[in-house]
């Protein structure tokens, strides 16, 4: 009967030990507490574990027992690498590393054969030994100080908080800047982030990053926005690299691009290729000018064609531009390309119906097409009521459209309307 | 000992109003409104990571026990407690709204944050005059009442004069004052009624059809003129049905071509803040606005009380706005 109790006591650690391979990559802290609990209840059935012990000490195990099965080698392996370990609880002896090996090791079989040759064997047992152990036994002082005191961290959770103190990976992540909090509300984002070892799979991509010339503050933006890039193969990276430096874009460009497209280096060098394709093609650019426009806004790279298609169809047919107008816009405000389009014709509306501006001033300044609707709207309304909207450059009083989109109000009030920011603010509440 | 943080959201707790813009939906302004506030409270400068003390034994490389207690003690950071880990001290606010404006039209929004809803709520239960300037144009009619709907009749107004146009106003005027009395719960020949009628306290308690209980003609320019409206309850699609009413009224046709509110209970044009002044800073200066000049209308009323009656705080503004007509 006590044989059977001892039997069931190993299936719980063996099954706490599944629950634990979660977290498999915490240190072993981790293990330690399951079976630290597991010791401790192996420790209430006095009568087994001493057995044990004299049981395995020195080769009197394998001697005893000729049996010579797989399964019950790996159970004798297991059942000595657990004992082992209550062994060195009771004993207490300060052995850290070797201690840890001894826990991965039993974290490893554990995983190996969690529940199937345990019930099979019978081990005779000595019933009449005494307890060898008590809890209350004097321990010296170094004893006492390498017995580890186990952490509460939770088998799962709903936030990185409670691993953070305890994963070396999330402890370095936090101090480059990266925003776990945000990263842990994205699905399997944050189990990923814990299964990651700093040494094998953070560190060569950090320095990969840092070789291809990111600036160190930056890193933190890069896998707060893309944490996946910790999981890009690094043959990969470096070849999508080598990809873009071909294509003679320059290294410190490479660089400008990934720190602000941080996703960009997750895309095959086939995609990659064929956008770069598409917007030479469909804006009839030179090679210099895509790598510009590609340069100042990289996720154009990153985003689907699409909505681009349907833009540039948006700016061909409902408002009229002609095809080399429509390279100058990409060319100098290459947001364009991927503003919502219900606003974008809203915009236009009011500009070329209301204000009367005709298609080649809006060419000539594009930046109108990228404010804000509400903006345009109260400053024209603005210079209309003060009688001085006047936007054609061959009469006098002329006012360009950049600088009335671009000038913060300040100045706009002064130089171009003539008027105080007061007046500004009050004749905005009569619209 | 508070965080700045909290200090500051303390602070902000209360009403104010807002100038929503036209065309833009009044969840837009809200959500616009608790983004900033929630940028500057979080701004506020945080507390420091804790410090937790951990001992870390010496690394015994050989095999043997080792002997003697070395032990070093570091103190580390709580990791778990910083604001990467954990995230900004304020997630959401309770920002709520008074009464609502469409889409279409623009002018005075009341907004509440955290404990205002409270007084918003109580506020709004009781009666409070909005005032609308309505903004028409006559010749044509459209099926939703406003410039931008399609036109269905078009007409001649060549024969309307501000004199015309006043006579129509006072006859809907008037008509909309006996339905005030009728919505009251109180018998018109009782003593009751008339103490009540002295103090301006006789209209409908909650919900009810709307009430135009002032109409004044403000500018006339054919075809073209502005109206301003004092009313109870009404919804802005009400409003321009009305401008609607008031064409079929003069013979003619009319078409609304902006509703813009001037004035909702103690908030007026004035006190609004305009889209530049959405940030933390300027809404705290406001809500201080209000919170001190509630306090003075409280010290002032107070003396003027009458013995035997109880008037309510909130029903003053409304004999505020019928001595201002």
């Amino acid at each position: 009967m006590p044989c059977s109790f001892f039997l069931c006591r190993v299936t719980m650690a063996s099954s706490c030990a599944q629950l634990c391979l979660k977290c498999r990559s915490l240190l072993c802290s981790k293990t330690v507490a399951t079976t630290w609990q597991h010791s401790t209840q192996v420790r209430h059935c006095r009568t087994v574990t001493p057995v044990i012990t004299k049981v395995l000490n020195g080769s009197s195990f394998f001697s005893g027992n000729h049996r010579t099965s797989p399964a019950s080698q790996r159970w004798k392996q297991q059942m000595f690498c657990y004992s082992e370990l209550s062994v060195k609880h009771l004993a207490t002896e300060a052995k850290e590393d070797k201690f840890k090996e001894e826990l991965s090791r039993a974290d490893v079989v554990a995983y190996k054969s969690p529940l199937l040759p345990v019930n099979e064997i019978q081990m005779p047992l000595d019933l009449d030994a005494a307890a060898e152990f008590s809890a209350l036994e004097e321990i010296t002082h170094e004893e006492a100080v390498s017995i580890s005191v186990p952490a509460a961290i939770p088998p799962s959770s709903t936030s990185l908080r409670d691993y953070v103190d305890k994963s070396e990976t999330l402890s370095k992540l936090v101090q480059l800047g990266v925003n776990l909090w945000k990263l842990e509300q994205r699905p399997n984002v944050g189990t990923m982030l814990l299964k990651l070892d700093f040494n094998m799979d953070v560190a060569p991509r950090l320095l990969f990053l840092k070789h291809i010339g990111v600036e160190e503050s930056h890193i933190g933006y890069i896998i707060t926005h893309n944490p996946f890039i910790l999981t890009e193969d690094l043959e990969s990276l470096q070849a999508r690299v080598n990809y873009l430096k071909s294509k003679k874009f320059s290294s410190e460009t490479v660089a400008s691009m990934v720190s602000r497209a941080p996703y960009l280096l997750n895309f095959s060098v086939k995609r990659l290729d064929n956008r770069l394709g598409f917007y030479q093609q469909q804006l009839n650019l030179s090679a210099s000018n895509t790598r510009n426009i590609i340069a100042r806004l990289p996720r154009l790279l990153c985003g689907s064609l699409e909505p681009v298609k349907e833009n540039l169809k948006v700016c061909e047919i409902e408002l009229g531009f002609k095809e080399n107008e429509i390279q100058h816009i990409a060319l100098t405000v290459p947001k364009v390309l991927t503003a919502n389009k219900r606003k974008l014709t809203q915009l236009f509306d009011f500009i070329h119906n209301t204000m009367k501006v005709p298609h080649h001033l809006i060419t000539k300044f594009p930046q109108v097409l990228n404010t804000k609707y509400l903006r345009v709207r109260e400053r024209h309304l603005f210079l209309e009521f003060l009688g001085k909207a006047q936007y054609d450059p061959d009469l006098p009083n002329y006012i360009s459209l950049d600088r009335l989109v671009s000038l913060p109000d300040e100045i706009f009030c002064t130089e171009l309307a003539l008027a105080t920011l007061e007046d500004f603010y009050l004749f905005q509440k009569t619209l | 000992m508070a965080a700045p943080a909290v200090r500051m959201f303390r602070r902000v707790e209360g009403l104010f109003c807002v100038y929503k813009p036209s065309g833009v939906h009044w969840k837009l302004v809200r959500d616009n409104i608790e983004t900033k506030l929630l940028k500057g409270l979080n701004a506020a400068p945080s507390q420091p990571c804790p410090q937790e003390v951990r001992f870390l034994a010496q690394p015994g490389g050989d095999a043997e026990a080792p002997k003697g207690l070395t032990l070093s003690v570091a103190s580390v950071p709580a990791l778990s407690k910083h604001p990467l880990v954990t995230g900004p001290e304020f997630q959401y606010l309770q920002v709520g709204v008074g009464h609502r404006l469409d889409a279409f039209s623009s002018g005075v929004l009341v907004l509440a944050v955290g404990n205002g809803n409270k007084i918003l709520n109580d506020l709004y239960r009781t009666r409070i005059t909005r005032v609308h300037l309505v903004f028409h144009c006559l010749g044509s009619a459209t099926d939703d009442f406003s410039h931008m709907g399609h036109v269905v009749e078009r007409s001649t107004y060549g024969h309307i004069t501000q004199d015309k146009l006043d006579r129509v106003l006072a006859m809907l005027q008037g008509a909309n004052q006996k339905s005030l009395l009728m919505y009251s719960n109180v018998d018109m020949r009782s003593q009751e009624a008339y103490e009540m009628a002295v103090q301006g306290l006789l209209g409908p308690d909650g919900k009810s059809a709307p009430i135009l209980t002032g109409l004044r003609c403000i500018r006339f320019e054919p075809p073209n003129f502005t109206i301003e409206v004092q009313c109870l309850n009404e919804t802005q699609k009400y409003l321009r049905k009305v401008v609607h009413e008031i064409g079929l009224e003069l013979r003619s046709t009319a078409v609304c071509k902006g509703v813009r509110r001037t004035r909702d209970g103690p908030f007026t044009l004035q006190d609004a803040l305009t889209r530049h002044h959405w940030t933390a800073s300027d809404i705290m200066q406001a809500i201080q606005q209000y919170k001190s000049s509630k306090k003075n209308k409280n010290y002032s009323r107070s003396k003027v009380k009458e013995p035997g009656l109880h008037p309510l705080e909130e029903n003053t503004t409304d004999s505020h706005s019928h001595s201002d007509r």
